[in-house]
């Protein structure tokens, strides 16, 4: 028995699709060339680095304390935001779905998951300072301690906790949604008491989701590059460590092997959670709940978590507010009225922030369409076309998720500065504008990609089935049916890649040159300095730009997508 | 109406075609279609009938040109098609769950392959509000597909194959999604719009009595091979083995012994009591009677002594299991009333004509 002769039917049949074939090949370079290719080189850079193949590299590197430290110290942050952000996740989503609350209450936490995504990575490093810092508002001014130090450990895990547990906290409220309720019904029927009913079902069913949520947060935590940086003081983490190793030391063949411990940590723990918690958790998970649960009620219950959770709300509420009032005061620290608008005048007049803004705005007002675009078409591909390189693609786009933006910035430092494979072919790239773009666009794929995919699986496979059938090729296929019934998901995709462009820095700032000014780095660059108010004005007038687009975006969603003309009848 | 086509129908031919999949689980390959060869004449109404997995729907895919054959070519027309993709062959599918698309009018469905035929718009109008017509949705061109019902939504799908007057009409399990009632209806509709068109058309479904209704021809397959093709009436009346008389309609067996032939009949016993089979096959020792449920007399004088197991009024007929020997064989008789009712426990006879019976070697 053999298949070779579908094989080569299905091969003709995509050949004879010239649209299709371009795509594939197009999609194929792009993801070897700027995902695959940074990563190989780093292997060759360690491996050849110091003139001959071998281990030589590696043994330098695993002599440096300071690496060996950071590594440890990676993954001691890493285990303790992800065990913090998981409970913390877990006790905001239980409250929000099981809790019979305050309308008010679910705004805050709406709030609250919100803001992570639309503020740049180290808003909450720059607030903690100015809270808690040596002349934090709240511990030198409210209790009076002149010396606290929120550099360091504790100050990595509160901030990265803050950050981060937003995410479990969506990932576990959606899973918590999908337990149906009448399976706890049965074992309170049977006796069971509230708590036990949560440890012998809602728990276990939930488990491998912890687990999963746990794992996300643990290589966010790995990954993050900008909080370590700002509150991290001499704490290392290996993030840090890499580029201070390529910016401060030189020695490019080092930051490569310590990229690519970085990058075998992340992998590892990115293949367990991605074949073996999240296939557990949709296995365990599957069906829809199929009514509404009885919140509870009981006040001996509701109303102490209702209060705790809304305090630990309206704390992280605090720390982002306190960048817009902190870029308010004439001198943070010491002169606290009348309030300013003098640091918002000044990013104009001083600090070149007309250009930091046109600069990032424009490369990611560039990136954005072309991200959302690119991650449908893989999207399209892969759930609803099958041919020989698909899995390809899909795992290369998946891979880049995987990747910490350190780990792609030394990649393409050693990648494209002196050409593809230090040959000058494509020398031109590094230090334009394009590779700036470029990095964006990969940085923010995986997040479209995923979302695309999820989306188009909720079509009907027949819908474009039958267009094909009619007489539409891929292309028109695509442009007609596909696109416009995953409009929605296109728009969010588009904001989500212009608000993660504007937004990054861990791989940008190694690769940006001084043609360029990027906000993040500016912010990155005056926080550093302890310029903390004009930074603060520069993060304040950033969140406005970011948060205004996700308003547009909800906003054209509500009165153009498809999803509301679709719907609104049924 | 728009009876006149402008083009002719067109025969499908599949020359020894042949499918394998993989078995996800063992990673074995296995023929989900198995060296099927069929004949379809321009025009006719065929019927691909059977159980889930039996490999019909792969068979009309692969027609479709969504699936490719690992074996054996699809002629189209006369001309090989195995290497065209479905947007460059002239077939036309309703899809099980309709497919139609949500973003568009019903109007903009219809229209949607004539507009990538390019089809000058004035005539685009004229062609949907024809089809439309003849499906019965005149007035429905604004609405969007979800202020559709059911059968109204299998209509823009019909209409929407039907409009482009491909060579072939697919359908793949069109009346799945619909209540008993509509279904009935809904047959009767595709069939006389087949009919009133001339086009080829190729049916998947699983339910027989649909497949009786609608088809020139059925081809019953069963594990990817064809277990029997013929006319509704030749497979009822005539079915080549127990699973075709099974599938198509209820059906009972009884074991005999074969005597010898008396006429155009075969003379057997069936425990020692002697019955007439209309049978044209060469069987001699043992077989097996297929008998249809309502061919089934049940009196106090007849053929063979039976005892009443379940009795039970259906409205239309009264429904009997009773034992003869150590089988068990249904009953359907026909308007019972002013005729005796037997009840659990009687004894009986059942009879039989022998032209309603047929033969099968075991």
């Amino acid at each position: 028995m053999a298949r070779a002769q579908s094989a080569s039917l299905d091969r003709k049949k995509l050949m004879g699709d010239p649209i299709m074939v371009t795509t594939i090949v197009v999609l194929i370079t792009f993801l070897t060339l700027f995902i695959l290719y940074p990563l190989a080189i780093l292997l060759v850079d360690s491996f050849v680095g110091d003139g001959s193949f071998g281990l030589s590299v590696f043994q330098r590197i695993f002599q440096m304390p300071d690496f060996t430290r950071a590594i440890t110290n990676t993954l001691k942050v890493g285990f303790v935001v992800g065990i913090f952000s998981s409970l913390l996740g877990l006790l905001f989503a239980y409250v929000e779905v099981y809790v019979k609350m305050n309308r008010g209450v679910g705004g805050l936490f709406k709030l609250v998951s919100m803001l992570p995504v639309v503020s740049p990575p180290f808003v909450l490093s720059l607030s903690m300072i100015m809270l808690f810092g040596k002349s934090g508002l709240i511990t030198r001014f409210l209790f009076g301690i002149y010396d606290n130090n929120v550099y360091g450990y504790w100050g990595i895990v509160i901030v990265q906790t803050l950050t981060f547990f937003p995410v479990c906290y969506m990932m576990l409220k959606g899973l918590l949604k999908n337990i149906d309720p009448s399976l706890e019904e049965a074992s309170r029927d049977m006796g069971a008491s509230r708590w036990r009913v949560f440890r012998d079902v809602t728990l276990p069913l939930l488990l491998p989701g912890i687990g999963n949520a746990f794992l996300v947060t643990f290589i966010e935590s790995i990954a993050d590059f900008a909080n370590p940086m700002l509150i991290g003081g001499s704490y290392d983490t290996l993030a840090t460590t890499i580029y201070l190793q390529i910016t401060g030391a030189y020695d490019k063949s080092g930051a490569a092997a310590m990229a690519v411990v970085l990058l075998l940590i992340t992998l590892a723990m990115f293949a367990v959670q991605k074949y073996y918690l999240e296939r557990k958790t949709a296995a365990t998970l599957t069906g829809k709940a199929s009514r509404a649960r009885m919140m509870i009620e009981d006040k001996s219950v509701k109303i102490p978590l209702t209060i705790f959770c809304s305090l630990g709300a309206a704390f992280v509420i605090l720390m982002y507010i306190c960048v817009p009032i902190g870029a308010l005061f004439p001198t943070w620290g010491y002169k606290f009225t009348p309030l300013t608008f003098k640091w918002f005048e000044q990013v104009f007049t001083r600090y070149r922030g007309l250009q930091a803004f046109r600069d990032s705005f424009v490369l990611s007002l560039i990136a954005a369409p072309v991200t959302a675009l690119l991650s449908m078409i893989i999207s399209y591909l892969v759930v609803k076309r099958k041919f020989k390189a698909k899995g390809f693609i899909e795992a290369v786009s998946m891979l880049a998720m995987a990747v910490p933006g350190t780990v792609l910035g030394v990649g393409y430092i050693r990648g494209f500065s002196g050409g593809v494979f230090h040959t000058g072919f494509l020398q031109g790239l590094y230090g334009t504008g394009l590779i700036l773009i470029i990095v964006f666009i990969v940085r923010s794929l995986p997040t479209g990609t995923r979302s695309g995919i999820s989306a188009l699986r909720q079509i009907d496979k027949s819908i474009e089935e039958s267009a094909y059938d009619m007489g539409a090729n891929s292309l028109k296929v695509f442009t007609t049916v596909t696109l416009p019934l995953i409009k929605d998901s296109f728009l969010s995709g588009l904001v989500t890649a212009f608000v993660r462009s504007i937004t990054a820095i861990s791989a940008i700032i190694l690769l940006v040159t001084p043609s360029y000014l990027l906000i993040t780095v500016q912010i990155n660059e005056f926080a550093e300095k302890g310029a903390f108010s004009i930074a603060c004005a520069f993060a304040t007038i950033l969140i406005i730009i970011t948060y205004g687009s996700v308003l547009l975006m909800n906003f054209i969603i509500k009165h153009f997508g498809t999803s509301r003309k679709v719907k609104e009848v049924e | 109406m728009s009876g006149t086509r402008a083009k002719e129908p067109k025969g499908v031919r599949l020359d020894h075609i042949s499918k394998i999949y993989q078995n996800p689980k063992t990673g074995k390959d296995f023929y989900a279609v198995h060296d099927v060869e069929l004949d379809i004449k321009p025009g006719s109404f065929v019927t691909l009938l059977g159980p889930s997995g039996c490999g019909k729907t792969t068979t009309l895919r692969m027609i479709a040109g969504f699936e490719s054959p690992d074996e054996g070519e699809i002629y189209l027309g006369g001309e090989p098609i195995n290497s065209l993709t479905p947007n460059k062959r002239d077939t036309a599918m309703v899809f099980q769950s309709y497919a139609l698309f949500p973003h568009y009018n019903v109007f903009d469905n219809v229209a949607y392959g004539l507009k990538l035929r390019k089809v000058p718009s004035a005539e685009i109008k004229e062609r949907v509000s024809n089809i439309l017509k003849l499906v019965e949705l005149s007035d429905m061109e604004q609405r969007m597909t979800n202020q559709l019902s059911g059968g109204q939504q299998q209509r823009v799908a019909l209409a929407r194959a039907l409009v482009v007057e491909p060579g072939v009409l697919l359908f793949d399990e069109p009346l799945s999604n619909l209540d008993a009632k509509l279904r009935v209806q809904m047959r009767t509709e595709i069939r006389r719009i087949q009919q009133a068109l001339g086009i080829t058309a190729i049916y998947v479904t699983h339910d027989q009595s649909e497949a009786m209704a609608i088809s020139d021809n059925i081809i019953l397959m069963k594990g990817g091979v064809i277990a029997q093709m013929g006319s509704p009436t030749e497979i009822y009346y005539h079915p080549n083995s127990e699973f075709v008389a099974d599938f198509i309609g209820e059906c009972n067996f009884l074991r005999c012994e074969v005597k010898g032939r008396e006429g155009e009949d075969t003379v057997v016993t069936v425990d020692g009591h002697p019955v007439k089979v209309r049978s044209d096959n060469n069987i001699t020792g043992n077989a097996e009677i297929v008998l249809r449920p309502e061919a089934i007399e049940i009196a106090d004088q007849g053929q063979l002594p039976c005892k009443v197991e379940l009795s039970c009024f259906m409205g239309s007929y009264q429904n009997y299991h009773v034992r003869v020997g150590d089988t068990l064989v249904k009953i359907a008789d026909n308007c019972p009333i002013g005729r005796k009712i037997f009840q659990v426990g009687d004894d009986a006879f059942i009879s039989f004509r022998s032209e309603c019976a047929h033969l099968l070697e075991t």
